[in-house]
């Protein structure tokens, strides 16, 4: 009898060991979900994964040589985000470019609202590989764009491609979608008031 | 051996008397610890939300019987489409897999119960407040989810109503109970296997259940971790899925099927199981390739974690990633392939008989086979491009789901009710069942096939007039696999009100295992002493 509890014992102990294990695998694997979040966003930005452009300006290289041998297409699209009568066009659809050569494309915004808003652009390009060589020196997307009621504005974006861009790569789309940041704006800024 | 089994069913009668002062009534039920109790309210509960579910498909078949709106509006409809989903995989196919899993690993492993007993119970009895919440939503304002069953971000944060609360917290509910399912899957088979029953004489339902409660270990935490992000998306301001905020909605689906595509090996492997015990008893012959049917399972598992782009092709991945993800879903098909191959060498020369349990898994191994090979279609890039989100892919996920899953779900019912019961089942409704389930089932799927090459949308309330007559086809045949299982109902009650011819410990002649060596039905408490093996 003594023998049989004992066993019994050995048995308890056991099952608490592996449902420490197991609970802690759970544990583990939840915290791995929220892990997945920057290491998504660390991934995106080494592949260009999600074609999603860095935030800061690039600075141009004095000494680099023009590519005159490679014309890379270059598109634009916009975008508002739903529901928001605002104006947002290119002025040109797209562009020819040689890898290394600086450019510069406007961008026109009209606030069709009688209010003020701030809106954000946010880029990205397809492919997503293309992101990587794709170097802003200026961009109004690196900042938020206040807008009186009814305003238009001309926005510049400067850039140019690392001649290191890959050869098959001879055309990419870079798209921007705007959205309104109003709401959170005046949400930060009450809270700092 | 017989004379071990004819010792402890004396020792049971005996053990029955004075043992067995279970509460009856309601309070049974509700603070049972009994792993057969709970399988069975595992079971019945499954069943229910079977029937749940199903209704909602005929909702959207009857909508689909012809082009244009007739009956249900299109918010309503993606309500419907949305909750068959979400209750045929979490309320139904889950749970009966639990419900197996409750009943039968402790009697094939010679345990006199699961591990965590009080666990088991608790486990049990959040499920039904669980789809009570989630069914609840249909009364509230703008009803219930109509985002799909995989609640991609934003239509499930920016564009959804308040219902999805309710979704999330019902979802971790359901988490949280398949999560103390799996814990007690796998005390149970590492701590309490009869002496001698080692791991490699397991049988193949105790050993793909061990993966798949390790997959739902690995996987459901993810998913919870998923819901709550929605959930704080929506509610309390943070970005994960949300563009404007520095978030990215296309990580949404990366981290849903991450735990996606592994839940639906959950969904599949026990059958693998099922099957397995099945053929052999019927054939009259051992399994063909033991051991490698052990570790086929093992290799679908982990698999299972490196494919889950390929339900994103569309979403614009470099090249390197698709292909990578393309051979990774192809390479599934070789242990799958080996078991399918295992399963018909199985049945090679052997004495075959068929028994309504057999004719379910003859039927699960032609048609999950035929979903497997739209499978691999599916898997090929450049052809997914014209198969995304078309009734090709619903045709080849009900192929795997409902022939599959369900049909091997319905193999098992079949093959264990007599001793569950302790009645044999009604040979003629269950024929009856069968016949009208596989002939309508695939009247119902098989020219899904077709609309969706020619490109018809899925989830979508209304389609092109050239669409009509197989629309037409496909509802008839939707009503009739739907009716069908009323039989079934009828089949499974009139053994609960044990009307039948009383079942020996073995009905099956060629069936293995040491679940037939108690009477039948099985006594409350079966192997307190541990069977030798």
């Amino acid at each position: 009898m003594s023998e049989h509890e004992s066993n019994e014992q050995k048995h308890e102990r056991g099952n608490s060991r592996v449902i420490t294990r197991l609970l802690a695998s759970v544990m583990l694997m939840f915290a791995f979900g929220f892990a997945l979040v920057p290491l998504y966003e660390k991934f995106c930005e080494i592949t260009g994964f999600n074609g999603r452009t860095t935030n800061s300006a690039a600075q141009t290289n004095e000494g680099m040589n023009v590519d005159q041998t490679r014309v890379v297409t270059v598109e634009f699209h916009t975008r508002v985000s739903r529901g928001i009568p605002w104006e947002f066009q290119p002025e040109v659809r797209s562009i020819r470019i040689h890898p290394g050569e600086v450019k510069t494309v406007n961008f026109i915004i009209e606030n069709r609202t009688d209010k003020a808003v701030v809106a954000q652009a946010l880029p990205s390009v397809s492919p997503g590989e293309a992101s990587l060589y794709l170097n802003k020196t200026e961009c109004f997307c690196f900042e938020q764009q206040p807008l009186a009621a009814g305003e238009r504005a001309v926005m510049p974006m400067q850039f140019y491609l690392d001649p290191d861009l890959p050869e098959r790569i001879h055309r990419f789309t870079l798209s921007y979608m705007m959205y309104d940041l109003t709401e959170q704006v005046q949400a930060t800024a009450s809270l700092s008031e | 051996m017989s004379t071990t089994v004819t010792d402890t069913h004396g020792a049971h009668d005996a053990h029955d008397d004075h043992h067995d002062h279970k509460p009856t009534g309601i309070k049974r039920w509700l603070f049972t610890t009994n792993h057969k109790d709970i399988g069975s309210m595992y079971l019945w509960f499954s069943f229910a939300m079977f029937l749940v579910g199903g209704s909602m498909a005929l909702m959207i078949r009857a909508e689909l019987f012809q082009p244009g709106m007739q009956i249900i509006d299109p918010h309503f409809f993606n309500q419907m489409t949305t909750m068959h989903g979400v209750i045929m995989v979490f309320g139904a196919v889950m749970p009966a897999f639990v419900g197996l899993a409750n009943w039968m690993i402790p009697m094939m492993i010679g345990a006199p119960d699961m591990a965590l007993p009080r666990m088991n119970n608790w486990s049990f009895w959040i499920l039904p407040f669980a789809f009570l919440i989630m069914l609840s939503s249909f009364f509230m304002p703008g009803g219930a989810p109509a985002f799909g069953w995989t609640f991609y971000a934003p239509l499930s944060t920016t564009y959804s109503t308040d219902s999805t609360a309710l979704f999330v917290f019902s979802m971790h509910i359901m988490g949280m109970s398949s999560i103390m399912g799996a814990i007690n899957v796998i005390v149970t088979i590492m701590n309490m296997r009869a002496p001698g029953m080692n791991y490699m004489k397991m049988p193949l339902f105790v050993w793909t259940w061990f993966i798949t409660a390790f997959l739902l270990i690995a996987v459901m935490p993810v998913l919870a971790g998923v819901v709550t992000m929605v959930l704080t998306d929506k509610y309390f301001g943070t970005s994960f899925f949300d563009a404007a905020g520095g978030g990215d909605p296309v990580l949404f689906q990366h981290l849903f099927w991450f735990f996606g595509h592994p839940e639906v090996y959950i969904m599949i492997l026990p059958s693998f199981g099922i099957v397995s015990a099945i053929i052999p008893a019927f054939a009259r012959k051992p399994l063909f390739g033991y051991a490698s049917m052990v570790y086929a399972t093992a290799a679908i598992a982990g698999l299972s974690f490196l494919v889950w782009a390929h339900h994103m092709f569309t979403t614009g991945m470099p090249t390197f990633a698709s292909l990578f993800f393309m051979y990774m879903t192809m390479l599934i098909a070789v242990p799958t392939g080996v078991k399918v191959f295992n399963w018909v060498s199985t049945m090679w020369r052997g004495s075959m008989t068929f028994e309504t349990p057999m004719l379910f898994s003859l039927a699960f191994v032609i048609l999950f086979t035929i979903g497997g090979f739209s499978g691999i279609m599916l898997a090929i890039t450049p052809v997914d491009y014209q198969y995304h989100d078309t009734y090709f892919v619903v045709a080849h996920f009900h192929y795997v789901l409902v022939t599959g899953a369900v049909f091997s779900i319905m193999a098992a019912a079949y093959y264990w009710l007599p001793k569950w019961s302790g009645v044999m089942y009604d040979d003629f409704l269950s024929k009856l069942h069968f016949w009208c389930s596989l002939v309508s089932v695939n009247i119902l799927f098989f020219p899904m096939h077709f609309v969706g090459l020619a490109g018809m949308p899925r989830r979508i309330p209304d389609y092109a007039m050239q669409f009509a007559d197989i629309n037409q086809i496909v509802s008839i045949g939707g009503f009739l696999f739907g009716f069908s299982q009323l039989i079934f109902l009828a089949v499974a009650l009139k053994c609960a009100f044990k009307k039948g011819e009383p079942a020996p410990a073995k009905p099956w002649e060629g069936a293995e295992g040491l679940e037939w060596t108690v009477p039948s039905p099985a006594p409350y408490h079966t192997f307190d002493v541990p069977p030798k093996v």
